[in-house]
């Protein structure tokens, strides 16, 4: 199942949380592959588990058991450190809510994966312009969150997941939090990227036209993958809207 | 992340919360502050008690009959014959001038005035090696010493109690312990600045002493002395002069080869040593209260830190998210602690700087001032320092092991 091309390949993965006396089991054996460059959309009603499978693919959190392998390492034997240094280089993480750092600039906020990756400061500053120039917000660089729209903040957010150039974006419902015209403007961004560099993209939608931008889907219900079909001819974000001024596609 | 940007970091923190900032740093400012003010008076009463030493001259030692450390089979006494032992040059050619001496209180009465005074017994000899000058009149001569004269020399302010409206009470008969003595001279005054007023004293010839005042004798009937004083020919001849009394008292009290003197010879650098020993003790007593203080301040911080990591739980979440290590967490927050204690530390020293010239300003007629130390200064800066790395360890830790996703979901 897994070859070269493929970039994630869990196995049989599962996740208990345990809460008191409760048990959650929120992932029932997972089995899943992604390959190099494919836009991947992840499916299901909420509490479904698809966050859950996110956070152990963005290794921000740990199966309780089950494999997952990263770009060819096996994720379950990293320590601490390795873990940041993959959440660091290896994936990007683009959140609902955003999880911008409040009264800090759009710069300083796309520089801050850079800072832990120990680049110097004028390299950070030159890489972090030129993503966000490439999600078209050259003009906001000194804009704070609150100075931005959610459509924009979200944008910064893809920026600081794209800066230390990763080789997969995990994207947890990034549409979720925005109107839909912001929201196709976010999966236009994400499809140029997709085609013009080749990145991996997982993302997880419950809206199923958002789903139809993806070249698969994969949908989940209570901790287990029910569905998989490909998408045969994937919708063009882009042509569905009439792109802000700056935003070359 | 490097120490500049580091530092750099923990002063945005630090900056968006200036008045909670502030407030934490002020447990560490009076604390340093506290620090600071005492240890440097208490430097500035060892040099001051060890300048008031020195000025009585560092060539002179005393003889007092027994021992502090060992405990005696006999009464030990130093007699006359002692001093004139001692006094001989062939026996110690070290020793420039004996000046036994007699001291006791006494009731001192004129017409309408009556008083405890300490009468001193002396030799004309007293009057070199304690420097010892008379404004009026003269000092205890040989003569009257070996006559027995009844006759007194009365220090500064005694002369002032007693004869309040005679500029010069020579002439004049005071009565001591009942018998009248007349007034020869008076002395010079020593300046206000000693721990007892050497002014305020009654000085008649030894001999005279010895004979009516206080009739002390030995167990074979020899009159016994309250203390001599010895001036060495120098300062570099202390030691020896010391040696060569020690072993002519051995010899004349026939003192075995293993048992201990029965006289203790005491020098001023042996007052001063010990002096330093009691103010260096206290200082750093003082320096430990105030110490306590700069824990309470160490504290704060630690609470601050951790209300600072709670509301900033998401904040760490993020910064893990994207890849931050436990230890540049533990390092962010470590560096926010040591800042704060350390900008504490900083205005603290000023704080105490001021502090203790102040209190050589309010001094300043009594002759005191306070020492400010680079060893304070330092002692202070190391300290506050440590505190913040102390108290600021368990926050930061709590924040670094903050698992991402759990930081990222706390509201
Ligand atoms: N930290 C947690 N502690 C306990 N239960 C959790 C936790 N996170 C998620 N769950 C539970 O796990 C299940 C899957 O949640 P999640 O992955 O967030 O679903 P989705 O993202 O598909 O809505 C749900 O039942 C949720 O209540
Ligand atoms: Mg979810």
């Amino acid at each position: 199942m897994a070859n070269s091309n493929t970039v994630i390949w869990v196995q049989d993965l599962h996740k208990i949380y345990k809460m008191g006396e409760n048990e959650v089991h929120a992932l029932r054996g997972v089995s899943l592959g992604v390959q190099r460059g494919e836009i991947l959309a992840l499916m299901g009603p909420s509490g479904s588990g698809k966050s859950t499978l996110m956070n152990i693919l963005g290794c921000l959190d740990q199966p309780t058991w089950g494999t997952y392998v990263l770009g060819g390492r096996d994720v379950s034997r990293m320590d601490d450190d390795e873990l940041a240094m993959a959440r660091n280089g290896l994936v990007g993480f683009v959140f609902q809510s955003f999880n911008l750092l409040p009264r800090t600039t759009a710069l300083d906020n796309v520089m801050l994966p850079l800072v832990y990756a120990g680049t110097t400061g004028r390299e950070r500053r030159r890489r972090a312009a030129e993503v966000l120039e490439a999600v078209g917000l050259a003009d906001r660089l000194h804009h704070t969150p609150n100075e931005l729209s959610g459509g924009q903040q979200q944008r910064v957010a893809i920026a600081r997941a794209l800066v230390n150039q990763p080789s997969i974006i995990l994207a947890d419902e990034p549409t979720g939090n925005l109107d839909s015209k912001s929201g196709r403007e976010v999966m236009a961004i994400l499809q140029r990227l997709n085609r013009e560099t080749g990145i991996t993209i997982v993302l997880v939608t419950h809206d199923p036209r958002i789903s139809h931008y993806a070249q698969r889907v994969i949908s989940l219900f209570d901790g287990k993958i029910i569905k998989a079909e490909a998408i045969a001819e994937p919708i063009d974000a882009a042509n569905e809207l009439t792109l802000p001024e700056g935003v070359a596609v | 992340m490097n120490l500049l940007e580091g530092v750099r970091l923990a002063l945005r923190a630090l900056t968006t919360n200036k008045l909670r900032s502030a407030l934490t740093m002020l447990g560490i400012i009076i604390g340093v502050g506290a620090v600071i003010t005492l240890m440097s008076v208490g430097e500035g009463v060892q040099s001051y008690i060890t300048a008031q030493f020195e000025a009585i001259g560092t060539n002179l030692f005393f003889l007092v009959p027994g021992s502090f450390q060992e405990e005696l089979r006999r009464p030990a006494f130093i007699t006359t014959r002692d001093a004139e032992a001692i006094a001989d040059p062939a026996q110690a050619p070290s020793v420039l001038h004996v000046a036994p001496v007699v001291q006791g209180s006494a009731s001192v009465t004129t017409p309408g005035r009556d008083r405890g005074v300490t009468v001193t017994g002396v030799t004309p000899e007293y009057a070199l090696a304690r420097d010892w000058q008379t404004q009026l009149g003269q000092f205890v001569t040989a003569t009257d010493n070996q006559s027995r004269a009844r006759v007194a020399v009365l220090g500064a302010s005694t002369a002032s109690y007693f004869f309040p409206d005679r500029p010069d009470p020579t002439g004049e008969v005071i009565r001591v312990n009942g018998s009248p003595f007349r007034v020869i001279g008076v002395l010079s005054e020593r300046g206000g600045s000693s721990f007892q007023n050497e002014d305020d004293v009654v000085m008649i010839p030894l001999n005279t002493a010895l004979s009516r005042v206080f009739p002390r004798r030995t167990t074979t009937g020899e009159p016994s002395l309250t203390i001599v004083y010895v001036q060495a020919v120098s300062e570099e001849r202390m030691d020896a002069a010391i040696e060569e009394v020690s072993l002519i008292l051995r010899q004349r009290h026939r003192i075995g080869l293993d048992e201990p003197d029965d006289f203790t010879a005491i020098s001023q650098s042996d007052i001063i040593g010990t002096f330093q020993q009691i103010t260096g003790v206290l200082t750093v007593f003082l320096g430990a209260i105030a110490g306590i203080s700069l824990l309470v301040g160490g504290i704060g911080i630690m609470n601050i830190m951790l209300v600072s990591v709670t509301e900033r739980t998401r904040e760490i979440g993020l910064r893990k998210a994207v890849g931050a290590r436990k230890r540049d967490i533990l390092w962010q927050f470590l560096t926010e602690a040591v800042m704060l204690s350390t900008f504490g530390g900083a205005a603290g020293i000023l704080l105490g700087a001021a502090g203790a010239s102040a209190i050589s300003y309010f001094l300043r007629d009594d002759g005191f001032s306070a020492v400010f130390t680079v060893e304070a200064v330092a002692l202070a800066t190391l300290f506050s320092a440590a505190v913040g790395l102390f108290f600021g360890i368990y926050p930061a830790q709590r924040a670094a092991a903050l698992n991402p996703i759990d930081a990222l979901r706390y509201e």
